[in-house]
Formats: structure tokens, C-alpha cells, sequence
């Protein structure tokens, strides 16, 4: 395949080549773990209270991917995950709707009539989620069906195979691919960074993935044992700061899996708004993938409001 | 003059006895000497009588010898100080001599201060690969840190050498300073100064790089006084200070905070302890991230 | 910083509760297992930095008082140094369990009366002070093998001048290694931070300290010069300015009074191109903002290698513009209080005459709180060798920024002070770090990390920034007579 022009004209002579390419992501600047990690956890002790604290709830809720993943979902799982992403508390129609559901290709039509009428949006996981060891034929099927049924946003994973490998321009052009065969529809590019293994690693996939006109980068796909961690997160924020400065264009931040509570999420909104700022507190710009983090947000958004502590029976289980 | 062979006894030929300073041995720059007699009153020789400038001189020298000294493998130290001890066997009868006259010794008692200073000098050369290993290491620290704590030489430091063990004490005092990578400028002893002296001609001859030890002579007070005051000295050992002298030099000392070993009651003959040796050496500790090898969450 | 641009997401208020701390009106003396009025009836004032509110009224201790205390400790040391040591290590780890107990309460005491972030005295000087007991308590019937020869004996009776930057923790590192090896401690606190001391005191009652065995004397310079000055006292210890540390050296000159210092620094923080530049941004922010660069051990020179540093200054700044200044109590303030007007004072003149002599100063947008004493996060520029605000200690959060281009410079630049105490290297390169701290004439290196403490890990400075190390094995030197 011919190598296209990347997506950022600022620095286009990087993806020329794989020597240019390598020789790009292996000049980023290291990654110096302790220090990194020392520095979301001391983002992690903020303390978000009252007004604060209600604020950053509506804005998680509103930042949720709500996801359903399994090899069980069918079309009645997909449609009540629809109506509860557009009306996640029915007791108050104040709770603002979640920015999308997410599910897998062949689910696309039905929740997209789920949601119909509302802003919800449907993303869903393509390129042979989650492992992406497909052919390249395959995974743009996939991308163009879910397309066709209508999918705002697509969720694909990179090829760690190809990228643990050194062959970081056959990744690039497979996110190129598949940027294309995704039309307009929103790319979100998940790097599945417990498997990239390597916080250098993290930051180079990053770039690897703006510079080929990744419209998010994405932590990970939930199926492995390490997702999201407020590290990766805060990682991936300074990489899209970064680019930002660099070139101009702004990309969105996805941490997915293993944010349950309340608590996590906003520590990771702390993340945001400490590292990039308020440019990117608005779901244009930054996702949850989460499921059972939505029902923590709800029972904490209900007490609130009533100053009791709600329980799991007052928030629906969809 | 008459034909007749009269058997005459050789005359002599007298040292003259000069100070070592930057590896050479230079006469005071003031032009001074003065007597120095044997515990009876006979005259020995003329030392030098060095000046403030020729103290200001041996710093600079100390100095610029310090980087190299430092620097240079605890192996090489070792090497060198033991090449010392193998010189000062050979000139081993020359200090007997000069330590019998300057303390007016027996022959035989004299041999047991030079015999044991030499060995002093082989038990310190011992030290220099060792002393980092007793007194540093790692420290078990709580957190994701590799920590390492190191000795290393405080840097020019000021002897005054014992004024009553005219060798003995000087080797004790000054084979410790250098061990573990200091440079030393050294006061001989008032009275009996050419032991130390000699020292320097054997230090010269040792593969010991010139500057690391440099050997003063004449009046203690009047020379130490510059040394405790300045500014690019980084320790004074006051041994060969009485008690009002140590008192004026530790407070003359205290402008540039160096570190200071006062005078006490020592018998040179008994072990010497790593004392001091661990006076004049800075701990450094360096920090170091360990963290995990990877995002991925594993503990290792 | 203190009011937020009208960001969408601006914290609440989030203060930590005062009323877990009860601050009597007034304090005597801790001497003797008692508290008493000075023997001169004086008393003064200590205050919290960031309101200018009186926090109580303290007895002032005077020449007569420290003799008493002095006796008292003298007193105490015959049957104190005679106790077996696994005895003496029960008492201080029963003075780190209570430590640990009372640590939230010690916490906002501390805030109050020495205006530091309530964060920092949580999470850093009160985990540290009790870690430091817990570390010595185990040191005190192991001593043997310490490397300092069978038996070791202590000294005798210690007298200890602490600073008023990190009260508690300075505290803890006098008193602890001075009990755990024998001595008894005649301590004076900083006369702006008196107070975590006097809590010591009830610490040590609760923990059934024997009498005499930690007096605690609050004054001011005259107190400690006093302690110093005792005859009968054996050991000195002070931590604080240098000029005071010479000071004390010329007192205790011809006599047998050992002396350890822990003084002033100029730490160079050196930052090289090829650095995890957002962790070496995170490291700058820590070296010099930490308790409002009140410490001895900042990283108040920035050494930037010339090419980078543009992009560096860019990233630092940004980085500034987040840190919140204001009440020390909530939990989310980053910069609080300079500790006293006096200390104000002095940043203010130097970070006056820094800009007087030419260096370029910058601050974020930071609206300063109308009462007590502050001052905004403040870094210059374009400064040399040659300023003084690159050779002097400010001792406020106040960072200078020089650049180099070699290794060589930046090592020639880090040596070319008179202090001697701490650094920094940021490098991805292991050999460059290895090599640079082999260099560099400092006591404590961070290299890719900055401000880091351990009760394990040997303190303490070359050259001018004092002698003498604390913390670790290295710590028990300065309390035992081996010298």
C-alpha cells in the first residue's frame, strides 16, 4: 500500500518511511515510570466536594460510553442499554444522557433505533475486536459494516502484534486504512496499552496513532487484565496536549475498563483538567468505556441530591 | 701542604632540606630557614621556614591535585601508598637516623617507631579499595528508589602533624587523609621537621602524583593560621596544636565550615581504628527511580 | 491558584477539620517531665503564617531555664544510657505508634502554625516522622553492630536547635537517633513553630517517657545560643542558616562538644535534553515548590541544557499556572504560607534585587490571600552565575534558571557554590547519571526524581551547607563516642 500523507501536515516527513517513522517515536522524549505514576497518584489525593463534586458526576455521566461487550449480547440486552443510556436515571430527568453506547458491529442497528431521537451516540468495536488478528480485508468489512448500519464512532484496535515488532509503519498504515474506511464516522484507536507493556511504548503509540488521524486514542478494549490506570491516562493526555501544541489538532482521550466507581472517575476527570484543561472537559473530547461505572455515578448523584445514600436497588441494573 | 697521606675522616655531604610542595621541592619563597638541633641541642640542618604564601602555595597545589587523586581507582590508590611503604623500607637506616636524632631515641627505639610507621603505611594502603564497602551501601529505602550512599574524599585537607612523633605520628596522620582520596598540606613537626621532610623526597620518588601531599616546615602557629582560614581548604586536622592554638584555629575554621579533628591524647603504637580515615570523607547518597518494568501492572 | 479562572471544573472548598486539634491559650517549658513558666515570667507569641491569628502564647525560655533543663537531662542520662537498649527501643516505638495515633491532629497543627499545605503535612512530614521512630526504636539494641565497635557509648546530654521549616520532622530527626543510642536531648524549637514540639511533650508523657529525657525548650536565637553555649551539654546539633551554623562552630571551638550541622543549599537541579521531560517538569515543580521552597535541599538553580530549553520553560510554566496558593488547610492547595513576615521579607528583597540585576521574572496569575504572609510561585529567567539570586539562599519558591550546553558546564555550574547539599539530574541515559553524580559535590543526588526522604537514607551537605549526616546507619555516628 502507497503511503498516504498523515494527518498532520506540521509533521509530515515522519511517516515517509519506517526509519523516518521509528526514528520519530523513538525521539519522543522517555517516560520515567516512578515519577509518572507518583504523579497521577498525587492528582488521585484532590479532594472533589459539593458543588465540585456534583459538577464532575453530571460531566462523567455525560462522558460514558456505555458498553456491553459480550459474546451473549442480543438485540433486547442492546436495546435496554439504548434507553438507559439516553434516560440513565428514570427518577430524574435532570441526569444528563451518556455520550454513547458501545457495542459490537452486527448490534449497530439496534442500538441505534435504542437511541433514536436522542444526542446518544453508537460507537462499536471493529477490526476484529479484541484481539485484531484478522486480515486486513476482514477488518475493514468490518469497519464498513458497521458504517453501513449506521455506527457514529468506530473503536478499533491496533495490530500490538505488528507494533511489538518494530513495524510501527504497518500499524500506521492500517490506521490510515481503516480512518478511511470509517468515512465520517469517528475514529477512536485503542492501543490495548496493558499489552504494549511499556509507558515508552504507550507514548509512541499515541503519536503513531495521531499522526494517522486517530479522532481519539484509547486506552485499552477491557478484555485483558490491565486497562485503563490513571498513569495511562495521564500519559495519553500529555501526548494529545502535546500534538496539540505541535500541530494543532486536537484528539480525544478514551480510558477504558476497570473505572467502576465514582471516585475513579473523578480522579480521572482531575487528570483532564490538571494536564489539558477545560478544552477537553466535554465528551467530544473525553470517554469513559465503562458499564458499572454509570450505576456508581447514578446512586452517588442521587445522594447528592437527597443527602441519604442511595443503593443498588434504586438504579436499574440495565 | 705536606706529601705525607694523613687518614682524615670523610667529610660529609649535608642535605639540604627543602620543602615538597606540588611535587617538587622548592626552598620557602620568604628565603628563611631555621635551626634545627637534636634533642641535646646539636645542630642538625637548616630547614625552611615557611611563609603565609608558601602555605597559600601547597593549597593550590593540594587542590589541583585533588580531581586527579580522587578520581583515580581505589586500586591505584592502594598501589601507590603500598610503592610508598616499599621506598620507605629502602630508606628505612636514613629515618632510624633522623628519628633517633629528632627524638632522642636509642637506635633501636628508633627502629620500632620506623618499623611501625612503615607498616601503618601497608595497613592503610590496604584501606583504600575496602573503606566504601565498610561505610557505604544501600540503603533499604520506602519506595520504588534504588538508594546508595558513598564515601568520598572531603577534599584539600590541613595536617598539623603530632610536634612530639616526629615520623610515627606523621605517617599516622597523613596516610589516612590520602587513602581514601584527599590531598593533604602537611606541618611538619616545629623541633624535629626532617623526618617529614625526607618523607616528601620518598613521597616524590612513589609514582604519588605531585600535589597530593605537600610538606611544610618552620613555625606551626604561623603557618597554620592561613591554612585554617582559607576559604579553599575543606579540613584541618589540629593534632599538632596545643590548646589555645586548636581553640584559634577550630574557631578561624569555622568561616568556611571545615571539618575539624582536634588534638587528643593518642599512642601511635596502639591500632588505629578507621577514625581517621572516616574523618574526612563526605557521604554522598544518590537517589534512583526503580519502578516497574512495565504499564502493564505486573509487580516486577 | 487561589481564585481559579472561570474554569468549568473549579474545586470546592474542601478544608480539613480544625477541631481535631486543641490548642491551649498558652504552653510553658517541657522541662523535666513538667511544663513550667520561664524562670523570668517571658513569654511570646506564635502565630499562623497564613491568617496572622494568634495560636497561643509560649513560655520563653532563658539562660536560667536552660540550666535547669540541662541539669534535668544530666539527671536523666545516668539511668537513661543505663537501660538496656531493647528497653529504650520500646519507648520509641511506643512514641511512633502514638505518633502514627495522633498523626491527622499533628497534621493541622503543624499547617496552622507553620502555613505548609495540609497535603504535605499529611502525606510527607508526619509518615516521615513516625517512620523515623519506628527506623531508630530498632537501631537502639542493635548498636553493637553498627560498625562503630563493640558497646558504643553515648555522649551525653545533646542540645538541639531545630528549624522552623518542617518542625516535627526536624524534631524527629534530632530526637530520635539522640535517644536510641543513649543520650538525653535538651531540644529548642523554631520561635515561629513552637508548638508540634510541646505536643511532643505530651507525647512523650503518654508514652511514659522518663522524666528528663526530652526537654523542650521554646525562645528564640538567644534560647538556642544558650543550649549551645552550656558547658555541661555534650552534643550539638542544629539544623538551620549557615551563618548561624559558623556561629555555632566558633562557640563550641576548644571544646570537647561534638557538632553536627545541617545548614543552608543552592541545590542544582539539571535537567538535560535527552530527560522524561514531563516527569522532569513534575521534579522542577517538587524541587523548588515543595513547602514553598522553604528547604534546605531544593532544586533552586534550574540547569537547563540550552537546547531544550525553550520547550522546557514552556512546559514548567504551564505547569505553574495549575498550582493552587491559598488556605494551607484545604486539601487541594499546592503552595501555602510563607512561614513568617521576616521570611517574606527576605524573599521579597532577593527576588527584588534578582530583577534589579537584570534576570527576567515570571509569575503565573495568582491572586494572594489579603492577610497573612505570601508569596506567588516565581521563577526568572536569564540568570547567570553571576546573580545573586543564583548564589544566595532564598529559601522561598523562588526558581532560577540558567542554562548549559555540556555535561562539563553543568557540573562546573552545579559545584560552583559555596553549599554543598543536594541535586538533580534528568537524563535517560543511566551512564550520564551515574557519571554527573559522581561529580557533583552534594551530600543527596536525585537523579530522575527530586525531594525524596527516608528515614534509611544518610542527609546532610559538603562544604558549606554543614557536617555531619542524619538518617540511617550513618545518623547514629553523630550521638556516639566514636571520635
Amino acid at each position: 500500500m502507497p503511503t498516504t500523507a498523515n494527518a498532520a501536515p506540521a509533521l509530515a516527513d515522519v511517516t515517509t518511511s519506517d526509519s523516518t517513522l521509528r526514528r520519530f517515536l523513538h525521539g519522543l522524549p522517555g517516560v520515567d515510570a516512578v515519577g509518572l505514576e507518583a504523579r497521577a497518584a498525587s492528582l488521585g489525593t484532590r479532594s472533589i466536594k459539593t458543588t465540585a463534586k456534583a459538577y464532575a458526576i453530571d460531566l462523567a455521566i455525560s462522558m460514558v460510553d456505555l458498553t456491553t461487550l459480550e459474546g451473549a449480547d442480543t438485540p433486547g440486552k442492546v436495546r435496554a442499554l439504548g434507553a438507559k443510556a439516553v434516560h440513565p436515571d428514570p427518577t430524574d430527568r435532570t441526569t444528563p444522557a451518556t455520550a454513547a453506547v458501545c457495542v459490537y458491529p452486527d448490534m449497530v442497528a439496534t442500538a441505534k433505533e435504542a437511541v433514536a431521537g436522542s444526542a446518544v451516540k453508537v460507537a462499536s468495536v471493529a477490526t476484529a475486536f479484541p484481539a485484531g488478528r484478522a486480515p486486513l480485508g476482514v477488518k475493514l468489512a468490518d469497519v464498513r459494516e458497521a458504517v453501513a448500519a449506521g455506527a457514529d464512532e468506530i473503536d478499533m484496535v491496533i495490530d500490538r502484534g505488528a507494533f511489538l515488532a518494530g513495524r510501527y509503519l504497518k500499524v500506521y498504515e492500517e490506521i490510515r486504512a481503516v480512518k478511511e474506511a470509517s468515512g465520517a464516522a469517528r475514529l477512536k484507536v485503542i492501543f490495548e496499552t496493558g499489552e504494549l507493556s511499556t509507558y515508552d511504548n504507550i507514548r509512541r503509540a499515541s503519536w503513531l496513532g495521531m499522526l494517522a488521524g486517530a479522532d481519539f486514542i484509547k486506552t485499552s478494549t477491557g478484555k485483558v487484565a490491565v486497562n485503563a490506570t490513571p498513569a495511562n491516562t495521564l500519559l495519553m493526555l500529555e501526548a494529545v496536549r502535546d500534538f496539540r501544541a505541535q500541530t494543532g489538532i486536537q484528539v480525544g482521550v478514551k480510558p477504558a475498563g476497570g473505572i467502576r466507581t465514582s471516585k475513579d472517575a473523578i480522579k480521572f476527570l482531575v487528570l483532564v483538567n490538571e494536564t489539558v484543561g477545560e478544552d477537553w472537559l466535554d465528551n467530544h473530547w473525553f470517554r469513559f468505556g465503562a458499564s458499572s461505572l454509570l450505576n456508581d455515578l447514578l446512586m452517588q448523584r442521587q445522594k447528592l441530591a437527597t443527602g441519604r445514600y442511595s443503593g443498588p436497588d434504586y438504579v436499574t441494573v440495565d | 701542604m705536606s706529601d705525607k697521606t694523613e687518614k682524615t675522616e670523610r667529610l660529609s655531604v649535608f642535605k639540604t632540606y627543602k620543602l615538597y610542595v606540588g611535587g617538587k621541592f622548592p626552598r620557602s619563597e620568604s628565603g628563611r630557614v631555621y635551626e634545627v638541633t637534636d634533642s641535646k641541642g646539636k645542630w642538625l640542618a637548616n630547614a625552611p621556614q615557611s611563609s603565609r604564601k608558601d602555605a597559600r602555595d601547597a593549597v593550590v597545589a593540594a587542590r589541583k591535585a585533588f580531581g586527579g587523586w580522587a578520581g583515580a581507582t581505589a586500586y591505584l590508590r592502594g598501589q601507590i601508598l603500598y610503592r610508598v611503604a616499599e621506598m620507605l623500607e629502602g630508606r628505612r637506616d636514613q629515618f632510624v637516623r633522623e628519628v633517633a636524632d629528632a627524638e632522642g631515641l636509642s637506635k633501636s627505639k628508633a627502629a620500632l617507631q620506623v618499623d611501625a610507621a612503615i607498616d601503618r603505611w601497608v595497613w592503610y594502603a590496604g584501606w583504600t579499595d575496602k573503606i566504601a564497602q565498610v561505610v557505604g551501601g544501600g540503603n533499604p529505602v520506602a519506595g520504588p528508589f534504588f538508594n546508595l550512599s558513598t564515601p568520598e574524599p572531603t577534599g584539600v585537607v590541613a595536617v598539623l602533624a603530632p610536634q612530639e612523633s616526629s615520623f610515627l605520628g606523621l605517617v599516622s596522620v597523613i596516610a589516612p587523609v590520602i587513602a581514601t582520596g584527599n590531598t593533604a598540606v602537611v606541618i611538619a613537626s616545629e623541633q624535629s621537621p626532617l623526618p617529614a621532610l625526607s618523607l616528601g623526597e620518598v613521597l616524590a620518588t612513589s609514582d604519588l602524583p605531585g600535589g597530593v601531599v605537600n610538606v611544610l616546615s618552620g613555625r606551626t602557629a604561623e603557618i597554620a593560621a592561613p591554612l585554617a582560614a582559607h576559604q579553599d581548604v575543606n579540613a584541618i586536622d589540629l593534632t599538632g596544636a596545643d590548646e589555645v592554638l586548636a581553640k584559634e584555629l577550630e574557631i578561624a575554621a569555622a568561616d568556611n565550615l571545615k571539618r575539624v579533628v582536634r588534638p587528643q591524647a593518642v599512642d601511635y603504637f596502639g591500632p588505629p581504628g578507621i577514625e581517621r580515615l572516616t574523618a574526612f570523607l563526605e557521604t554522598k547518597t544518590v537517589w534512583h527511580p526503580t519502578g516497574s518494568l512495565g504499564a502493564s501492572g505486573s509487580s516486577y | 491558584m487561589a481564585s481559579p479562572k472561570a474554569s468549568a471544573f473549579e474545586y470546592a472548598p474542601a478544608p480539613e477539620s480544625r477541631s481535631v486539634v486543641d490548642i491551649a491559650p498558652s504552653y510553658g517549658l517541657f522541662i523535666d517531665g513538667e511544663f513550667t513558666e520561664a524562670a523570668d515570667g517571658r513569654v511570646f507569641k506564635s502565630i499562623s503564617p497564613s491568617t496572622e491569628e494568634v495560636l497561643s502564647e509560649v513560655a520563653q525560655a532563658g539562660e536560667a531555664d536552660v540550666d535547669r533543663a540541662v541539669r534535668a537531662a544530666r539527671k536523666a542520662f545516668e539511668k537513661w544510657s543505663a537501660l538496656p537498649g531493647s528497653e529504650r527501643a520500646k519507648y520509641l516505638f511506643r512514641i511512633a505508634r502514638i505518633v502514627q495515633e495522633r498523626s491527622r491532629e499533628l497534621a493541622v497543627l503543624e499547617t496552622l502554625d507553620n502555613g505548609k499545605p495540609i497535603k504535605e503535612t499529611r502525606d510527607a512530614d508526619l509518615p516521615l516522622v513516625a517512620a523515623h521512630f519506628f527506623y531508630y526504636a530498632g537501631w537502639a539494641d542493635k548498636l553493637d553492630h553498627a560498625g562503630f565497635g563493640p558497646s558504643p557509648k553515648p555522649l551525653g546530654v545533646a542540645g538541639q536547635v531545630i528549624p522552623w521549616n518542617f518542625p516535627l520532622l526536624m524534631l524527629a530527626w534530632k530526637i530520635a537517633p539522640a535517644l536510641a543510642t543513649g543520650n538525653t536531648v535538651v531540644l529548642k524549637p523554631a520561635e515561629t513553630t513552637p508548638l508540634s514540639a510541646l505536643f511532643f511533650a505530651d507525647i512523650c508523657r503518654q508514652a511514659g517517657l522518663p522524666r528528663g529525657v526530652v526537654n523542650v525548650l521554646p525562645g528564640y536565637g538567644d534560647t538556642g545560643a544558650a543550649v549551645v553555649a552550656h558547658p555541661d551539654v555534650n552534643k550539638v546539633a542544629f539544623t538551620g542558616s549557615t551563618a548561624v551554623g559558623k556561629e555555632i562552630a566558633r562557640t563550641v571551638a576548644g571544646t570537647r562538644k561534638k557538632l553536627t550541622l545541617e545548614l543552608g543549599g543552592k541545590g542544582a537541579n539539571i535537567v538535560f535534553d535527552d530527560a522524561p521531560v514531563d516527569q522532569a517538569v513534575e521534579g522542577i515543580v517538587t524541587g523548588i515548590f515543595f513547602n514553598q521552597g522553604q528547604v534546605c535541599c531544593a532544586g533552586s538553580r534550574l540547569l537547563v541544557q540550552e537546547s531544550i530549553h525553550d520547550e522546557l520553560l514552556d512546559s514548567l510554566k504551564r505547569r505553574l499556572s495549575t498550582l493552587r496558593l491559598g488556605d494551607p488547610l484545604d486539601k487541594n492547595t499546592d503552595i501555602g504560607a510563607i512561614n513568617s513576615a521576616e521570611q517574606l521579607a527576605r524573599i521579597t528583597a532577593l527576588a527584588e534585587q534578582g530583577e534589579a540585576e537584570g534576570a527576567e521574572r515570571w509569575s503565573p496569575a495568582c491572586e494572594l490571600p489579603s492577610s497573612g504572609y505570601w508569596f506567588a510561585p516565581t521563577l526568572f529567567t536569564n540568570v547567570t552565575q553571576a546573580h545573586t539570586i543564583a548564589r544566595d539562599e532564598i529559601f522561598g519558591p523562588v526558581l532560577s534558571v540558567l542554562t548549559f550546553r555540556t555535561p562539563e558546564e553543568a557540573v562546573a555550574k552545579a559545584n560552583n557554590t559555596q553549599y554543598g547539599l543536594s541535586a538533580g539530574i534528568w537524563t535517560e541515559k543511566g551512564s550520564r547519571i551515574l557519571a554527573v553524580a559522581n561529580k557533583l559535590r552534594a551530600g543527596v543526588v536525585w537523579s530522575n526524581t527530586f525531594n525524596k526522604f527516608d528515614p534509611t537514607s544518610p542527609f546532610g551537605g559538603y562544604k558549606e551547607s554543614g557536617f555531619g549526616r542524619e538518617g540511617g546507619r550513618h545518623g547514629l555516628e553523630a550521638y556516639l563516642d566514636v571520635r
